[in-house]
């Protein structure tokens, strides 16, 4: 099954769980004299789930679209051709995002820019420190005042113990 | 009409509204130019910074003032690297990089700068022409037309958007519908679909999910396939930015036919500067003689000046439906229209009349982008055209922090950070499976509005009544009905025909 067709599946089952809150658990809570509306908080949720089901499974039964010509370009990522692509390194990125998540009000804006942005180039290859902590701790400086000073927009930067 | 005009001069040319403008341009066309920045994520990136400015009318000059930019910035990289940062300039880099490889990048630049200019200044007119006429209309309508108008524009958007497959559009319009309804309805105020998690409770911020579904997975594509990022080296100078007389009357013509077709197509929902762009490439093609038909894709003026005057023309009339009906055509207007929701100002029929302000002053500020564009940024296109050659090792990790950053900024609450990361993870996955993203984010912002106006639609009609009592609200939900059966429908016959399968008409 390719990989569309999963998703659709997955849409679908998603839409169940939605409509089951949509159908079942939402309208316990409403107070009696909104009862008596024509419409409720649930009504529109109970008309996408129903939709989004009726949808899903055409996707997921549907007959297979037209197969369209190979291009043969480089920019393009060939779904089949997973493993050569640099995945890992997607993915140590997106752990390094979450790790800024955390870390961002314990440490405080500037430590936690510096090191995801050291971090960041660290994983695509970059060996160069001398030159890239610099740069990252400029970045991160001037972004601080920016936001902070002339944006206005209140952005603690040192680690919460300070 | 020209009192508008004139107070859209009033409010546009003050010293700091003119420095947005100009600023809003550079940025623009600086990260235009980079790989993987859409003028999508370019204007999620810049939202916050709008917003904190306070005054919708310089905010939203400035957006549109990247927004210009990030469309010129796409078509220089296109001409010079033969990597076009955005879909809308793919067009160019068919006749833009031959003459960049011919030593003429100078003209090929110029030129795309004077047919962007035309394209948008025409386009600007005609928005001024049509929109006023368009909005009168749409004050008659009512909640219940407006409902069914919303329906017809996200499924003229889920005919039209993506790849040609109807279904997985549809599927993605009401994944961003469902989305929309997570928090606290306006309807009753008891917060929806939360599942007892605080943070939900104000429902998914938009800025977060623009970011998620097109900056994230941008970026990450770029990690993970090198050969995306091209970087083939901008070398040599830019030089020779003159062009000819003879030049400029073979390609008068094609700008003023393009800015026409261009702007029209960018009025249709769904459409868009892509289209645009490829089908006036397409158009001129076929207009033009033998002998200019076989320049066509080894460098000819006409098939550059084609696609720049569609796309910046279609920007233009995309912002017809958005600043008449409120309702965005595109993925950039939908940004665009939640930026201006969380500025307070709600675009629609009303905004010429309530804040005509805001109205004439983003139409003048448009003439005044394009205009920067041409006398600006065009003799510092060489040096701006430097920042190609940042290293991606750099590059790459400044991309994702300023997606963090502008959703951080928006609510000042890390697990916002969380939610980008795992909306943006969920994005590229659809895209791997050839899921078009626009329609998820047109619906997620629409559906708010949408079950606003079918609320109010049942609270007056007692239920389902107004589908039917009101003969234009039905007509609009049949057009709309129509809209995503007839593709199918007819690929369906086609794919019959393909089998050998005599079918039954």
């Amino acid at each position: 099954m390719a990989l569309d067709r999963w998703i659709a599946l997955a849409f679908v089952a998603m839409c169940c769980v939605y409509g089951y809150a949509a159908f079942f658990t939402m309208d316990d809570l409403l107070p009696p004299i909104l009862q008596r509306n024509p419409i409720w908080p649930s009504t529109f949720p109970k008309i996408l789930a129903v939709a989004g089901i009726i949808v899903g499974m055409l996707v997921l039964f549907g007959p297979k679209p037209a197969t369209k010509e190979k291009v043969e370009d480089d920019a393009v990522i060939d779904l089949s051709r997973l493993g050569d692509y640099h995945i890992w390194q997607a993915a140590s990125l997106l752990l390094a995002m979450v790790g800024y998540a955390i870390v961002l009000r314990p440490f405080g804006f500037l430590a936690a820019t510096v090191s995801f942005l050291v971090v960041g180039a660290a994983i695509l290859g970059e060996r160069k420190f001398y030159i890239l902590i610099p740069v990252a701790a400029i970045a991160a400086g001037v972004i601080w005042y920016l936001v902070q000073e002339v944006l206005g927009i209140f952005l603690s930067p040192l680690p919460a113990f300070l | 009409m020209l009192e508008g005009i004139l107070i859209g001069l009033a409010a546009a040319i003050t010293p700091f509204n003119l420095i947005m403008v100009v600023a809003g341009c550079l940025i623009g066309t600086i990260i235009g130019m980079l790989p993987g920045l859409g003028p999508m994520s370019i204007i999620a990136i810049m939202i916050p910074v709008a917003i904190s400015i306070g005054d919708p009318t310089s905010a939203l000059i400035l957006l549109s003032g990247v927004y210009y930019g990030a469309i010129f910035g796409g078509s220089t990289s296109s001409i010079l690297l033969n990597a076009p940062g955005v879909a809308g300039t793919v067009a160019t880099s068919f006749d833009g990089y031959p003459l960049a490889r011919k030593g003429q990048a100078g003209k090929a630049l110029t030129i795309a700068a004077i047919a962007s200019f035309s394209g948008g200044t025409i386009g600007v007119i005609l928005l001024m022409i049509f929109a006023p006429a368009l909005s009168s209309v749409a004050l008659l309508f009512h909640s219940a037309e407006y409902f069914a108008l919303m329906v017809v524009g996200l499924s003229a958007i889920a005919a039209f958007a993506g790849t040609g497959q109807v279904g997985k559009a549809l599927m993605m319009t009401l994944l961003g519908l469902m989305l929309g309804t997570v928090g606290e309805g306006a309807l009753s105020n008891t917060p929806r679909f939360t599942f007892g998690v605080m943070e939900l409770q104000s429902g998914f911020s938009f800025i977060t999910l623009a970011m998620a579904m097109f900056a994230l997975p941008e970026a990450l594509f770029l990690v993970m396939n090198p050969a995306r990022s091209a970087q083939a080296a901008a070398t040599g100078k830019i030089t020779g930015l003159r062009i000819t007389r003879k030049e400029a009357r073979t390609i008068a013509p094609v700008i003023g036919r393009q800015s026409l077709q261009g702007f029209f197509i960018g009025v249709l929902p769904g459409a868009g500067a892509t289209i645009a762009s490829f089908l006036g490439y397409a158009v001129e093609r076929n207009l033009a003689t033998k002998e200019e038909q076989e320049e066509f894709g080894k460098g000819s003026i006409k098939g550059l000046a084609a696609p720049e005057t569609a796309n910046n023309a279609a920007c233009t009339g995309s912002f017809v439906p958005l600043l008449t009906l409120g309702i965005p055509g595109s993925g950039t207007t939908a940004i665009l229209l939640g930026a201006l929701i969380s500025l307070n100002v709600t675009p629609g029929p009303r905004l010429m009349t309530d804040e005509p302000d805001v109205f004439w002053a983003v139409i003048i500020s448009m003439f005044i982008g394009n205009l920067v564009l041409l006398i600006l940024n065009l003799p510092l296109i060489p040096y701006i055209a430097k920042i190609l050659s940042i290293p991606r090792n750099y590059l790459i990790p400044f991309i994702l922090f300023f997606t963090l950053m502008g959703s951080y900024i928006g609510q000042n609450n890390s697990t916002e950070l969380l939610i980008l990361v795992a909306f943006g993870v969920i994005a590229t996955i659809l895209r791997f499976a050839d899921y078009p993203l626009a329609p998820l984010l047109i619906g997620f912002i629409l559906g708010t509005m949408l079950e606003d106006n079918f609320a109010r639609a049942m609270q007056l009609y007692r239920g389902f009544d107004f589908i039917l009592e009101r003969p234009m609200t039905l007509a609009l939900l049949v057009i709309a009905a129509l809209l995503v059966v007839l593709p199918s429908y007819r690929a369906r016959r086609a794919r019959l025909r393909a089998k050998g399968v005599a079918d039954g008409d």
